[in-house]
């Protein structure tokens, strides 16, 4: 497998951690109150620092000039795979713990397998990122029964959640040439075969908060190609913006 | 990104890096918090390994310019790498740190399965480092830094952090 493929396969990975990272840190002093606050910015912590080991790698494979923060400051959009999921814009605290909730059980099946890498260096980040991944999830899951099984609002707003965001989360099991080409080589994840172990999980969770499994059959796609939603522009001239106005600056 | 198995420290190295505090908890070492995996002269270099708590832990940068320093002062030349595996785990915190944590009022991180139990609130077992008792009650999931909780005695009523397992 060339370098070229590996590095692709990485950013669809990566650029996920980063992406949602983006998105909580939005949050940072907005939190609905300290505690949440507090863990929500933590969990963004843990998903840039997953970020600067995967990026710091690429760079490392790119065997050119690049460095960690050119990776995450200075590609056009069309070349960040994140799915569509994980950049959908903060709207209400119920609307972000399902988002999170979301990706948080496709993340950890992901690690799981992708610490069996044959890829020492991806198979290390992904040891390190279980024991942070499966954190957020016990936090997503519980919110997720708290505001379920809450009150009238709370169960009302998070079934909205549910049923707004559900058509983006086929995506987390499309897969690109990169991805084959990583599974076949022994470096990267069968996602297909997560699926079910996916909708096992997020059905029982639902169905403990008392929410109902939307029942669309129609999917959103397109972030693996790196065709975005219209909400990833604004992210990304957010993210963007010191790198490209103080060009190299650092903190 | 190398890999780094077992801890080997060259016992002439461990008094300066005995010196350095992680920055987040002052009374810790870094040989205290068991981030240092690697520690060993290769031609005349002092070659470092440093393994973080948590993957964004913000405390990497500083305690390697930290290491910087103190060699630097010890007229030592010196390399610092950041190791990811095997990953970080509480167990590598010394009898000597947990002593220290619980002294600055962090209480020590429990066994894993009586974390699981603590942090899920079925069982009052973490001790509150001001009084000592365990009718203590979890306030937050997420403390003021990624490794640790966030707790209140309810005898005492003082608010605490609590060190969670990490394996």
């Amino acid at each position: 497998m060339k370098n070229e493929n590996i590095i692709q396969y990485i950013y669809g990975i990566a650029d996920n951690a980063l992406i949602l990272g983006q998105r909580l840190s939005e949050l940072c002093g907005h939190g609905p109150n300290l505690e949440t606050d507090i863990a929500l910015t933590n969990m963004a912590l843990d998903l840039l620092g997953q970020t600067r080991s995967y990026y710091q790698y690429v760079a490392q494979l790119s065997g050119d000039e690049k460095t960690e923060d050119d990776i995450a400051f200075l590609r056009i959009e069309r070349q960040y795979k994140n799915v569509l999921l994980v950049e959908q814009p903060n709207r209400h605290f119920g609307y972000v713990i399902t988002r999170q909730f979301f990706y948080d059980v496709f993340h950890l099946l992901l690690l799981q397998e992708l610490q069996n890498s044959n890829d020492e260096t991806l198979s290390a980040i992904a040891k390190k990122g279980i024991k942070e991944v499966s954190y957020h999830q016990r936090f997503s899951s519980d919110w997720i029964k708290r505001l379920g099984d809450g009150t009238e609002e709370s169960h009302q707003k998070v079934q909205e959640a549910v049923d707004d965001l559900w058509k983006y989360t086929d995506e987390l099991f499309h897969t690109t040439k990169d991805d084959e080409l990583a599974f076949q080589s022994g470096i990267g994840v069968d996602v297909p075969k997560l699926k079910e172990r996916y909708y096992k999980r997020i059905g029982e969770v639902l169905e403990e908060a008392t929410l109902t499994i939307p029942e669309t059959k129609w999917f959103q796609k397109g972030g693996k190609q790196g065709i975005h939603s219209e909400h990833m522009g604004y992210l990304l001239s957010d993210l963007q913006y010191m790198q490209r106005t103080y060009p190299n600056m650092k903190w | 990104m190398t890999i780094a198995l077992e801890q080997h420290i060259d016992p002439s190295l461990i008094s300066i890096l005995e010196k350095i505090s992680d920055p987040e908890i002052p009374v810790l070492s870094i040989m205290d918090m068991g981030v240092v995996r690697f520690a060993q002269i290769v031609d005349d270099v002092a070659q470092i390994k440093i393994t973080p708590t948590y993957s964004g832990c913000p405390a990497m940068d500083v305690i390697e310019e930290d290491i910087v320093h103190a060699f630097a002062e010890a007229n030592i030349e010196v390399k610092v790498d950041l190791v990811l595996s095997p990953a970080w785990t509480t167990d590598w915190i010394t009898p000597r740190g947990r002593k220290a944590l619980e002294e600055y009022g962090i209480a020590a991180p429990l066994e894993e399965e009586a974390d699981k139990e603590a942090l899920l609130g079925n069982k009052k077992i973490v001790k509150c480092p001001q009084c000592s008792s365990t009718n203590t009650k979890m306030i937050s999931q997420f403390g003021s830094t990624a490794c640790k909780a966030l707790f209140q005695c309810e005898d005492c009523l003082e608010p605490f952090d609590y060190f969670k397992c990490l394996k």
